[in-house]
């Protein structure tokens, strides 16, 4: 049993001493040490216990060199409500924001340098105060998780959430979510609310929102200046276009990808330069960008049984056999180059085929189209019935995959879901 | 005006000496620290703060918040990476640094944490990347013996530097990030009473236990003293910051004394008189009409630049801000900083008016607009409107908190060893845990590690170092202590080249060169041991090492290979230098003939005319007197 990070030896010297976290004490150790006593971290071990001393500074005492612990006050950590300030102002544009995870926007108490979400209207306008000059922010909290761990389950939840909203009196909506797999959410809606008409910004930090130099607010103000200035409907993700806070890049759902692991501007368009770039005192747009006018019709479906696989040298041709055996419906390949896989495969492929499974290419180059009539290879996977996916990222292939599985009657009307273009994913 | 008696006055000094630790790489990253000439990525952030989330916490960064800027910063990949950016989690702590800070935690008998906590310490000028600077408490408790007694020490913080100012301009500040990240250790000592003098001493004393470890930066900017400064009743302890040798640290704990006890008498004599609280909508007038055609320039820069020009009465207060209980120690000076650091020209008052441009005909007006009565005062200053209003705010507290004495603020010391307003004194509620590092363990068996690297005594590395270089004890006492020890240990360590010649050169040329007003910082490590292999080469002669520095530390040449070249200082081939003296001896046949080997002197003279820093001089000596003595035998 676990409290606060405090287990065995280090949880039966506080509960003995009838002291708990938050509890000013003082300590005699080689020294007398006063200060209030902190959670400890996960996975630590048992047998110290954590002191933020008047000065700040946190410490770990070891137990055997403590001589005595005194309680000096009780008083507990209060949480600090936050007021809305001002009254919102009817004559700006109002915006929704959906928080799904991730902290967009956080307060810290520096008594306890406890970090927390800021998920109301008026936290929010507190931790960004631009905010409330430019619209009147909504806010709904759909759910709370670190986006690593959403379903498919997760996306048909914030997409219904959405369409619920398609003809109501916002703007625009801004979904906040966390940006490991903020790509994959942004093609799920983008292929399940093809058409939606107000325009929807995804919205995430690579930068925690509990530092002073967060990349949070800025591409939260931007989103909101993009989704009331342009109007331009359908699904983006709206983050840093470069590691300066002067451009933020609105990048279409479905071209967009995570391309670094930290940086401010991991998130890049592929093939192209993104759709709009928010400025200081400008929002352009990409010449190249249009989107084709499409009826709004809802389909709120996936079939999450689709696998995304990686061809490499030596890759197990098993893998896709137990696929086909456990009754998987789509495989996209990631295939080398311009869309190829070893001899080794192609029994297990036309296995695959034969059980009706939907075979998709993409390539691992990530950059670039799909051409398989260039090679050998290449057309003999064509033959197999392997079908080239063009330039659409493999992770869009994969979602769209699993929608197009769920939103048709068989596998023609599938395969020609997944070569039509349904929300810009190919490129050209 | 009388003259201070600083053993009277109840002076207390706490020093705070952050050392850089040379581990050859950042704290949190394998960057090396080096400096650059170049910085090939740029980048620029605005770091965001707000009210809320300091509450009433943080005096110091709601000030800074008033003066948002946009920060542009500078970078070369030699010297750092994604992780000064801010565009990336901090690596590992540095085992070096760690390892050092235990050494010297336990060379001062600190008692050292099993756990320590990377802690991020808001800092929101720009100088730290991400916005705060990591900090961890390493040791509480502690003290360092300095001539026989105790000085106590409270804490040893391990922490990154910051980066490096470049420029700071109305809207934009600018950094470079090669410093940002090198490791620092920050000692903190007990306040103790004593003289400047005394305090020097335990400054030094530390230095050298610092140096002794041969694991700390030396030179300019390495090590800087910060000193809580506070006088008996006199309120505030004052932070001063930026102390960087040990001659103007003496001069600032004087200056500071200076202040703090003349502001005491001020506030004294404020009590005994009749004042009255402010009230801005009454005391304070928009003059601008009456300075339309002022002389004063920065009145009329002000004017040129669209600003607004505002005047106050102060009632009561007739005299005081000219007032000076110790020269150069008077509130309207206090005042005058308060506005600079707001980004204002200064500000006038009325006890220096008139003068600088502004005349008796605009004073009676001011005195009239505002009813200025003859026991009051009054104080004109412009600026940008709505900056003006923040700006006469602060004006109106401090002018108030005069009564009080001190107030707490953080001032900077400058290089001539007074001190400025910097910014008020921060609270100490700004500091949070780094969570994306985890707690540093600190095992028991590290510390038995550390306790067995103590370095040796000051004393004890002297004699060590007399004994290999053949020394005297002044001379290996001023390398010791200089910035150049490592420097003359690889110069020295082929033994081609006489350590005496190396020590002289490295602590007295280079220090008389500075003392001659040139920037031994012009200076690179890099260049010395060129210069010095080049003499060992004898490519040039010793004789030229001081123009070649010189030439570098004036900022005439950039590289020794230039300072070489512009001064001609190429050591001369055998066959050319026996030409130019014979040659000489030639043309001086005459007086050769006449005075014979005394004629040594004059010719001498001749010859170093045109061969000065090519020959090595006893070489040019012994050439010179063969040839005279030939000539002389042949006669
Ligand atoms: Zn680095």
């Amino acid at each position: 049993m676990s409290q606060f990070g405090y287990k065995g030896k280090g949880l039966e010297f506080l509960t003995s001493n009838k002291i708990e976290i938050g509890n000013q004490v003082k300590i005699h150790a080689d020294l007398i040490y006063s200060g209030v006593i902190m959670p400890r971290y996960e996975h630590s071990d048992d047998h110290h216990i954590v002191l933020k001393l008047k000065s700040g500074y946190n410490i770990g005492l070891e137990l055997d060199k403590i001589k005595k612990i005194e309680l000096e006050t009780t008083s507990a950590i209060k949480k600090e409500v936050i007021r809305r300030s001002s009254q919102p102002n009817p004559k700006l544009p109002k915006i929704l924001l959906l928080s799904t995870g991730g902290t967009i926007a956080s307060r810290i108490d520096y008594r306890t340098g406890a970090v927390t979400p800021a998920l109301t209207a008026a936290e929010l306008n507190a931790s960004v105060p631009e905010l409330s000059i430019i619209a009147n922010i909504d806010t709904e909290v759909l759910f709370s998780e670190y986006s690593e761990n959403l379903l498919p389950e997760h996306w048909i939840k914030i997409a219904e959430k959405l369409d619920s909203y398609s003809t109501s009196e916002y703007d625009g909506i801004i979904v906040a979510h966390g940006t490991d797999t903020m790509q994959y959410t942004a093609s799920a809606l983008a292929f399940s609310l093809a058409g939606f008409p107000k325009p929807v910004a995804l919205v995430g930090s690579q930068r925690s929102s509990d530092r002073p130099s967060s990349d949070a607010a800025l591409n939260l103000i931007a989103a909101t200046r993009f989704l009331i200035e342009i109007h331009s409907p359908g699904i983006f993700v709206v983050m840093h276009n470069n590691s300066s806070d002067d451009e933020i890049a609105c990048n279409w759902a479905t071209r967009v990808r995570k391309n670094h692991t930290s940086r401010r501007d991991a998130f890049k368009t592929i093939g192209g330069p993104p759709a709009y770039i928010v400025k200081a005192n400008s929002i352009e747009k990409d010449k190249m960008f249009d989107i084709p006018k499409r009826e709004y019709v809802p389909k709120i479906k996936f079939d999450s049984r689709v696998l995304l696989i990686k061809y490499y040298p030596g890759l197990d041709s098993k893998v896709i056999d137990y696929a086909t055996d456990s009754g998987y419906r789509g495989i996209i390949i990631e295939g080398t180059g311009l869309g190829h896989v070893g001899k080794t495969m192609y029994a297990a492929i036309e296995k695959a085929k034969k059980n009706g499974v939907f075979i998709g290419m993409t390539s691992q180059c990530i950059d670039g189209m799909v051409r398989m009539t260039v090679y050998d290879s290449g057309r003999d996977l064509l033959n197999l019935g392997v079908i080239p996916l063009g330039n659409m990222i493999p992770e869009t292939a994969l979602v769209k995959t699993m929608w197009a599985l769920a939103n048709s009657k068989n596998s023609d009307e599938m395969t020609k879901l997944m070569k039509e273009s349904i929300a810009l994913e190919f490129s050209d | 005006m009388s003259e201070i008696q600083i053993d009277k006055i109840g002076l207390l000094v706490g020093l705070e000496i952050h050392q850089q630790l040379a581990t050859g790489a950042k704290l949190f990253c394998r960057c090396r620290p080096i400096e650059s000439d170049e910085y090939s990525i740029k980048f620029s952030r605005k770091l965001r703060i707000t009210s809320s989330e300091l509450g009433e916490f943080d005096p110091s960064a709601i000030f800074e918040k008033s003066k948002e800027k946009t920060i542009l910063y500078s970078r070369n990949p030699e010297s750092s990476c994604l992780v000064e950016q801010d565009d990336e989690p901090p690596h590992d702590l540095d085992h070096n640094a760690k390892e050092t800070v235990l050494i010297m935690a336990s060379a001062l008998k600190s008692n050292i944490f099993n756990e320590i906590y990377v802690m991020r310490k808001l800092v929101i000028d720009g100088s730290n990347t991400s916005g705060f600077q990591r900090t961890m408490l390493v040791s509480t408790g502690g003290n360092i013996e300095v001539n026989g007694k105790k000085v106590g020490v409270q804490s040893i913080c391990l922490e990154e530097d910051a980066a490096k100012l470049l420029q700071d301009s109305k809207d934009t500040r600018e950094y470079s990030l090669d410093r940002l990240g090198i490791p620092l250790v920050e000692i903190a000592l007990d306040p103790v009473s004593g003289t400047p003098q005394e305090i020097k001493d335990i400054a030094l004393t530390l230095g050298r236990m610092l140096r002794a470890t041969k694991r700390v930066g030396r030179g300019i900017g390495s090590i800087r003293q910060d000193v809580n400064v506070s006088i008996e009743g006199g309120g505030a302890v004052i932070e001063v910051k930026g102390v960087q040798k040990l001659d103007q640290l003496e001069k600032v704990i004087e200056y500071e004394a200076k202040r703090q006890h003349g502001l005491k008498i001020i506030s004294e004599k404020l009590r005994t008189l009749k004042t009255e609280k402010i009230i801005v909508n009454e005391d304070v007038k928009n003059v601008i009409d009456i300075f339309k055609n002022c002389k004063s320039k920065i009145i009329q820069k002000s004017l040129a630049e669209g600003s607004s020009i505002k005047a106050m009465k102060i009632k009561g207060f007739a005299g005081m801000f000219g007032w000076e209980p110790y020269p150069g120690i008077r509130l309207g000076k206090q005042l005058g900083e308060l506005v600079r650091f707001f980004g204002l020209g200064g500000l006038f008052h009325s006890d220096e008016l008139p003068n600088y441009g502004i005349e008796e005909l605009e004073i009676q007006q001011i005195i009239k607009i505002l009813d200025v009565g003859s026991n009051d005062a009054f104080i004109i200053v412009a600026g940008n409107e709505k900056k003006l209003d923040i700006v006469i705010e602060s004006i109106i507290k401090r002018i108030e908190d005069a009564k009080n004495g001190i107030p707490a603020e953080t001032r900077a010391a400058t290089i001539t060893g007074e001190t400025v307003f910097l910014r008020p004194r921060p609270g100490s509620s700004r500091m949070y845990p780094e969570t994306d590092i985890p707690p540093v363990i600190v095992s028991n068996t590290e510390i038995e590690q550390a306790k067995s690297k103590i370095p040796k005594s000051w004393e004890e590395n002297l004699l060590a170092l007399q004994k290999q270089y053949e020394l005297n004890q002044q001379l290996s006492a001023q390398v010791f202590d200089s910035e150049y020890l490592d420097l003359f240990e690889t110069i020295c360590k082929d033994k081609k080249i006489p350590p005496n010649f190396v020590a002289s050169t490295l602590c007295g040329t280079i220090t008389n060169l500075e003392r001659q007003g040139m920037d031994s910082g012009l200076l690179k490590t890099s260049d010395i041991l060129e210069a010095f292999s080049l003499v060992i080469d004898g490519k040039i002669a010793k004789e030229s090492l001081e123009m070649i520095f010189g030439s570098i530390m004036s900022g005439k040449s950039k590289t020794i290979s230039e300072a070489i070249r512009s001064n001609a200082l190429n050591t001369i081939e055998d066959t050319e230098l026996h030409k130019i003296l014979d040659e000489l001896v030639e043309s001086s046949r005459k007086i050769i003939e006449e005075q014979g080997l005394r004629s040594m002197g004059p010719l001498m003279g001749l010859a170093m005319k045109t061969l000065r820093g090519k020959v090595d001089g006893q070489k040019l000596n012994q050439l010179l007197e063969n040839k005279i003595k030939i000539k002389i035998d042949k006669k």
